[in-house]
């Protein structure tokens, strides 16, 4: 007997909640977007921060989605650098958004080759496993000199202009436009993959994957995916640094870059796509700020942040402005019990 | 007699221990199985076995004549060998609603589908709607189910297997731990699985094996001990002694 219109209906709604928009995230992209005019001064630190939060998002893919932890998502980012910048430099492809999709595309192949490392073993092998490709990957950067430039970097890189039109500037204003709507586009698409029956199965996964199995889904298999997409992803940040500074160099791979991301998803929250966003946003702010206020020492200061957070919790955290929070509901609902037994009374 | 689920001098070691020894099983289409045993008697083995979890030493298992050992887990709950758990194995975050919309589209290979949004089907969200229905789940189909009773949970393991269609359903212990007043809505399910659906149970209560079963296999120390219909099994005396025993050991 199929069930009455009304309870699927109901069920639609609470299936659907997930993807649908909230207001914040509206205002989130409204801000971001209205920088390109407010804030022109700021394209610079802006573009970096662009380009990391792709980067953070992708690490939030498989961490946040899927449960694996990487301290190695360098590897995809730098081979997405050197991609981009190799082909400006020999002039294969001059066009900044194809070397940039070919540059996404290396750095997914590089993430579906190395995701079988992955697949088993705890949380810290995969540490090990992420960590050691990135270094191998680092080694044979600086091995090849003829070709990356070893330890000098890439230079000599001209990038060509933005669809063939928009020159990237000394200033940014170029970079973060291109920057922004490449992060926006890729976001979109991440939002939809994770609120798609397969981001679902990706959660299952996460959650239990002896049941995700024995409901008949292919672990395996769609860690492999979700590895190669967060891989190009990575691959993708990596190309944008590259273009927008005209450089690549072996920094790319750096095991520092790696735990700057987890750094910038615990800032900032696993699982819900801003994470790394706003983690990205906090951490370039603070890292500019601290290094303004103590050159040398800013990485003590972040070094504190992290430990506060980790040490005292998220959860903690909303704990305590939780009394702030209960204040507030009950002043709302003060106003709206005197608003409910007032309003008889007026009548009189 | 049309045979569902067959295993072939099935033989499973952990080093010395011999965990299944040789267990030759036929399980007939549409019957009523149970599975009883002391503990340590290997039943949990031979569900690990048949569902792909473990890799048997030797041996080999056949669904509806056909060889099945080389196949993965999942590939098997698509052959339509479904199992639930002894302990709980749900998803803690995700809802009922979620949980079983999972297994409906695995089921009907929409599990990739990753540019649809999740509720876009308005037909699986109605067949989902509806086992849940059928296992009195309605009114906790938004809740996360790490927060349900676990009365709740034990049914929600039941219904995320029926939503996988299977051929053979084996339960492990689908009672177990459930309080005295949520039981009946517990057996109840059982009661109403499809007749289509061949059942294994395995169970350590014998007041549900007995109201349950069609024939009872007797598992001893990895080994089949007996088989027969319930009355012979209830009859036997060496099924009784290696109980008496038992209960006499834990005692």
């Amino acid at each position: 007997m199929p069930p009455p219109p009304i309870a699927i209906r109901v069920a639609t709604e609470w299936l659907s909640a997930r993807a649908r928009w909230q207001p914040l995230e509206v205002v989130f992209w409204l801000v971001a977007f209205s920088a390109i005019w407010l804030l022109p001064e700021r394209h610079l630190i802006l573009t970096e921060i662009a380009w990391l939060g792709l980067f953070a998002l992708s690490l939030d893919l498989i961490l946040g989605y899927a449960g694996i932890i990487s301290l190695g998502h360098a590897a995809f980012f730098g081979l997405g650098a050197y991609t981009a910048a190799l082909l400006a430099k020999y002039g294969i492809v001059n066009e900044p958004v194809l070397a940039m999709v070919v540059a996404g595309l290396a750095a997914a192949a590089l993430g579906f080759a190395t995701s079988f490392l992955v697949l088993r073993g705890s949380d810290l092998t995969r540490l090990m496993v992420t960590l050691g490709v990135a270094l191998v990957l680092r080694e044979l950067a600086n091995r090849y000199g003829w070709l990356t430039g070893g330890a000098d970097g890439l230079q000599g890189v001209t990038i060509g202009p933005v669809l063939g039109m928009f020159r990237l500037d000394m200033f940014g204003h170029t970079g973060y436009v291109y920057c922004l709507t490449v992060l926006f586009i890729l976001f979109l698409l991440a939002r939809r993959l994770v609120n798609s029956p397969f981001g679902l199965s990706l959660m299952s996964v996460k959650g239990n994957p002896l049941r995700a199995s024995a409901i008949g889904i292919s672990v395996d298999a769609r860690l492999v995916a979700i590895y190669t997409v967060a891989a190009g992803y990575a691959g993708i940040a990596g190309a944008l640094l590259a273009q927008t500074t005209a450089f690549a160099s072996l920094e790319v791979f750096s095991f520092d870059r790696s735990a700057d991301l987890l750094l910038i998803l615990i800032i900032g929250g696993t699982g819900y796509l801003y994470g790394g966003l706003i983690g990205a946003i906090v951490f370039k702010f603070m890292q500019d700020y601290l290094s303004q206020l103590t050159p040398q020492y800013w990485p003590f200061w972040i070094g504190l942040v992290l430990v506060v957070i980790v040490l005292v919790g998220r959860e903690r955290i909303s704990q305590w402005t939780g009394p702030f929070r209960r204040f507030a509901a009950h002043l709302s609902w003060r106003t709206l019990r005197r608003r409910l037994t007032v309003s008889p009374g007026e009548g009189h | 007699m049309a045979v569902a689920l067959e295993t072939v001098g099935l033989v499973k070691r952990f080093g010395a221990l011999v965990a299944s020894n040789n267990v030759s099983l036929q399980i007939a289409k549409g019957a009523r199985h149970a599975l009883i045993g002391p503990n340590g008697a290997g039943k949990t083995t031979l569900i690990n076995l048949l569902t792909g979890v473990q890799k048997p030493t030797s041996g080999r298992i056949l669904l509806d004549g056909d060889d099945i050992s080389d196949k993965t887990t999942h590939e098997r709950v698509h052959l339509g060998i479904v199992r639930t758990f002894q302990i709980n194995q749900l998803f803690g975050d995700l809802t009922p609603l979620e949980t079983v919309g999972l297994a409906v589209s695995e089921r009907r290979g929409q599990g990739l589908d990753w540019w649809r949004v999740v509720g876009s089907r308005p037909d699986l969200i109605s067949e989902v709607v509806e086992i849940l229905d059928r296992f009195h789940l309605t009114d906790v189909i938004d809740k996360r189910t790490a927060v349900l009773p676990y009365g709740k949970q034990r049914l929600l393991e039941i219904a995320v297997a029926i939503a996988c269609r299977p051929r053979v359903l084996l339960l492990d212990e689908p009672a177990a731990g459930v309080p005295e007043d949520e039981r009946h809505e517990i057996l109840a399910a059982v009661e109403s699985l499809p007749k289509d659906v061949t059942v294994l149970l395995i169970e350590h209560d014998m007041d549900i094996v007995f109201s349950f079963a069609d024939r009872i296999s007797v598992l001893v120390n990895g080994a089949l001990f007996v088989e027969g219909s319930p009355d012979e099994v209830a009859r036997d005396a060496r099924v009784k002694a290696v109980y008496l025993g038992e209960e006499v050991a834990d005692a």
